[in-house]
């Protein structure tokens, strides 16, 4: 069994390799809430590569709980608590422009201030927020 | 064709996740939860996607356009405001809370975890206030 540290390497190394098919077929880039987002009210105007880009991410997800679920991982919170989690997923990275790959992985491989700034601040409030409810 | 290769580029995203560990809101809780038992291996998933985002980002842009659009489309802001910082602050309060990020939510959403389907619709209407919310002022 690799190390988990190899599966971490080699999983964003995908990711990487995946956002730059993106950028190099459609010039965009790999920012998933802000993928999400363009499907959703304002809309934006060339649905055809964002829903497939989805449509691809969603049936890895559903083949990959098929023939590797334990891939994905159990839920550590209750349902309340991971509720508003995804409210402040959604509400924060709409705000914020951005998410992990966004800003974490096209940000910062642009050298962009904005996402810079961005990356600091939710790793620094994630890292609280996790530390807390691990010590509470 | 077009089509074909935006998929491509969303199920590699996704084989990307699911290999990372990023789709284990246990393994991410160990990365962001830095007392008791640590694990900073998380951290060579940016480490690695950047990586080659970086290299692959420099090749492609010295083209004059990609495949099948008529011109690269980067952002182009580069101030800091308090929408910026705001929302990153919050979204990493939900990360750190609930062990899921966008992308990972909707890979572990569609193979079936019903606390990720959870996670998924509120985050959908958590985006979908926020967008009420800016229209408000």
């Amino acid at each position: 069994m690799p190390p988990s540290w190899l599966f971490a390497l080699i999983g964003g190394a995908l990711i990487g390799a995946a956002g730059s098919l993106l950028f190099l077929t459609h010039g965009r880039i790999a920012g998933i809430s802000g993928v999400l987002g363009s499907l959703l009210p304002p809309f934006a105007h060339d649905r055809g590569w964002r829903l497939a880009f989805m449509g691809g991410i969603l049936a890895v997800g559903l083949v990959g709980g098929l023939v590797a679920p334990a891939l994905v991982g159990a839920s550590v919170r209750s349902l309340p608590l991971v509720i508003v989690a995804g409210l402040l997923v959604g509400f924060g990275t709409r705000m914020g422009s951005g998410c992990t790959s966004g800003h974490g992985v096209c940000g910062l491989s642009r050298l962009s201030s904005r996402s810079l700034v961005a990356v600091t601040t939710f790793m620094t409030t994630g890292v609280v927020t996790a530390s807390l409810a691990g010590a509470l | 064709m077009s089509i074909v290769l935006a998929a491509a580029s969303g199920a590699l995203f996704g084989v990307g996740l699911l290999i990372s560990g990023m789709t284990q809101p246990a393994k991410v809780i160990g990365f962001l939860d830095v007392t008791g038992a640590w694990d900073p291996s998380l951290a060579l998933v940016i480490g690695g996607a950047v990586a080659v985002y970086a290299v692959l980002l420099r090749l492609t842009k010295r083209r004059s356009d990609p495949w099948f659009d008529v011109k690269f489309h980067l952002p182009t802001r580069n101030d800091v405001d308090f929408p910026l910082i705001a929302g990153a602050a919050l979204f990493g309060i939900g990360w750190g809370l609930g062990g899921l990020c966008p992308g990972p939510g909707l890979v572990a959403a569609a193979s079936g975890s019903l606390p990720a389907l959870a996670f998924v619709a509120s985050m959908i209407v958590g985006m979908l206030v926020q967008h009420r919310a800016g229209r408000l002022r």
